[in-house]
């Protein structure tokens, strides 16, 4: 039920409790969050416990604690170097953690060799085998298995059918496309029935169309299987468009877990903000509990428990900026460059107070012209400055309670 | 214009092939099917299946069978154990492999002759340790020994080409499908690397069979390899319509061999430019 309403409206609902209880003591009204406590609960499945890993004096992943629950669809996220393949090699058995553990139904498999994990992969570069034909390499895993060639010969079809490749049963990989060595490949996975499907980037070398049709497949896929998946990418749209669940990675560090519309309208730091999307990201002055500072100007927003005069990091999305031509907001400026972007205009606007905002409108300002800007108290993210050198390192003990995805 | 003045570029190689290769081919072949008044026959290529000829042929064929299995067994096990292996350690262990082909191979051959001799430093090592000593030169398996000393690297390289760029996706993916290390060997590296052992095998056979230098000096003239009877032919009885047609019955016996292991010879010439 919890996933048919995920796959209808194209994002999640699920709002970790409390995100909204900050709201009330400004005065201004709540009215943008849907919540959904109740199905937040599903049955932890996989738990990975303080994980580290280094390569050759590099740490790669430092102290990594996650849960990934049953039915979930889990998207690592973050830059090349992050960590995220890291995790999703200890997950599959490929990389030994050098300290911490892996869970699996509450069993330790720590150890366990990847072909006697209960899971599956899809690799990168499809990984297929070039001397056996489609039939073969989905048959491969099951073979293993000791299934009856009857049986076998029943499930290719079935997962051909689910990666809509009905008939390519005596095709060789070499002969395929791209995007159709890929579905075989995770037709090879799926047909062995894994609790869980673990993707390694596997979209990568597709073209953006393909890309963003295997995207709805993929999560079609999900839903037909009713199976856990565990997603790695550096596309933060292909995340956001696909996931329950998002874990956004910097440096080997979890920087935040939380819904797409989490990771997106509240970034826990300046790392997640500038990586998910486009950003305003600016240097201002919490004054006291919402109200801060910019360039000087002071504008209302709704965090609270910053303290007060507290140096903070500011995130805008573009497409909050309001513009006005007949100059009525907080503050004035001056479009000084304009490009079309299909769906939007991209402008940047000098503004008086020493800022040039990055906006997205669907409106028209020629360069030059004045406009007045304005932004929704609800628009402005507030978020704690990086406390080190090693900077967006942010403590989840340290983040407010309710902004981390904790069921 | 350009390009016809690239063409000019191909001569040497032209005037080369075609003065050692082409001339010769088309004056042995005319040898082998004339007899010594200039008049066409047949029988000297027919001359290979006289007992004599088919005792040289059959043992040149089992020798250079041997040999070439033996390579295998050798050169398999070496690829794979090198697969896993370190990328530094793989260079020293592959230095090591071919350091042998820079030397001339019959210095080396004459380098066996004097290990393996009856007064050679293999029996006196077995004499100093008070064993039995061995009867090796001038028998089959001094020839054998020769020839597998000789063409290691030729097996070795193909085989190690092809298994070493089986992509490590590719067994995690089978590792990950449930292969174990002895599955995923059978299954995956086995298939995917038969056409580096289909090189080694032509590069090896080949060779082999048409071997007589090994022969001469690790067989003491005692066993008649079909190379050798060839070689006699040609340089003591002077019957070179004989040996040319000889050599055409052989060289019709390699061509059908290589043609039946041989679709890979492209993957060879990638093996010996590791």
């Amino acid at each position: 039920m919890y996933n048919q309403i995920c796959c209808n409206i194209g994002t999640v609902t699920v709002i970790p409790e409390k995100t909204g209880t900050v709201m009330p003591s400004c005065n201004i009204v709540t009215h943008k969050y849907t919540y959904d406590t109740t199905e937040q609960m599903a049955k932890e499945l996989i738990r990975f416990e303080h994980i580290s890993k280094s390569f050759e004096n590099t740490d790669v992943l430092k102290d990594l604690t996650l849960s990934i629950h049953e039915n979930e669809f889990l998207t690592l996220l973050g830059p090349s170097g992050c960590g995220k393949t890291t995790t999703l090699r200890i997950l599959g058995g490929f990389v030994a953690p050098d300290k911490g553990k892996v869970f699996f139904n509450d069993e330790d498999i720590t150890d366990l060799p990847p072909n006697k994990r209960p899971l599956n992969t899809v690799f990168q570069k499809y990984a297929l085998f070039t001397h056996m034909n489609v039939a073969e390499n989905i048959a491969f895993g099951l073979k293993i298995k000791g299934k009856s060639s009857r049986e076998i010969k029943e499930k290719i079809e079935y997962s051909l059918k689910l990666v809509g490749l009905e008939g390519f049963e005596t095709r060789s990989p070499a002969s395929l496309s791209g995007g159709q060595q890929q579905r075989i490949a995770i037709a090879r996975a799926i047909v062995n029935e894994p609790r869980v499907l673990l993707l390694d980037e596997p979209l990568g070398a597709l073209d953006l169309k393909l890309r963003q049709g295997m995207q709805y497949e993929l999560r079609r896929l999900k839903e037909e299987l009713g199976i856990t998946f565990v997603y790695v990418t550096h596309d933060q749209e292909e995340a956001l468009t696909m996931s329950d669940t998002v874990v956004v990675m910097n440096q080997g560090i979890i920087q935040q877990i939380g819904t797409p519309e989490d990771i997106y309208n509240e970034p826990q730091n300046a790392f997640v903000a500038d990586f998910i999307g486009d950003s305003n990201l600016l240097d201002g002055i919490m004054i006291r509990d919402c109200l801060v500072s910019l360039g000087g100007l002071e504008m209302p927003c709704v965090d609270t428990g910053f303290g007060c005069n507290t140096p903070v990091d500011v995130v805008i999305r573009p497409e909050d900026v309001e513009l006005d031509a007949n100059g009525k907001g907080q503050t004035h400026g001056t479009v000084t460059s304009i490009m079309f972007k299909g769906v939007h205009w991209e402008m940047h606007v000098e503004s008086d107070i020493g800022i040039t905002f990055l906006v997205q409108t669907t409106e028209h300002f020629p360069v030059g012209s004045t406009v007045g800007i304005s932004v929704d108290p609800y628009n402005i993210q507030i978020m704690h400055k990086p406390s080190s050198e090693d900077a967006q390192v942010f403590d989840q003990n340290e983040a407010p309670a309710g902004e981390s995805y904790e069921p | 214009m350009n390009r016809s003045r690239t063409r000019l570029l191909a001569i040497p190689y032209i005037i080369w092939v075609a003065g050692f290769t082409v001339i010769p081919l088309i004056f042995i072949i005319t040898k082998a099917v004339t007899d010594e008044n200039g008049m066409l026959t047949a029988s000297n290529l027919f001359a290979i299946f006289d007992p004599l000829h088919r005792k040289a042929l059959m043992m040149s064929l089992l020798l250079a069978f041997i040999s070439t299995v033996i390579c295998i067994i050798i050169a398999y096990p070496v690829a794979i154990i090198l697969r896993g292996s370190h990328i530094r350690k793989k260079n020293i262990i592959l230095f090591v492999l071919i350091l042998p082909m820079w030397m001339n191979f019959i210095l080396r051959i004459l380098a066996m002759q004097m290990l393996i001799s009856n007064n050679g430093i293999v029996n006196h090592i077995l004499e100093t340790l008070e064993l039995p000593p061995l009867k090796l030169i001038n028998t089959p398996q001094a020839i054998v020994i020769g020839m597998v000393y000789d063409y290691l690297p030729y097996m070795m390289l193909p085989i190690l080409n092809s298994v070493l760029s089986i992509s490590e996706d590719v067994i995690e993916a089978a590792k990950d499908l449930g292969s174990d290390k002895m599955h995923v060997l059978l299954h995956i590296i086995l298939p995917l690397s038969l056409t580096g052992v289909g090189s080694g095998i032509t590069m090896v056979f080949v060779p082999s069979m048409t071997e007589f230098v090994i022969a001469n000096i690790l067989g003491g003239g005692k066993i008649q390899l079909l190379g050798n009877i060839i070689e006699q032919e040609f340089t003591v009885t002077m019957n070179w319509n004989l040996g040319s047609g000889l050599s055409v019955s052989l060289m019709a016996f390699v061509l059908i061999t290589s043609f039946v292991f041989g679709r890979n010879n492209e993957d060879a010439a990638a093996g010996i430019s590791i």
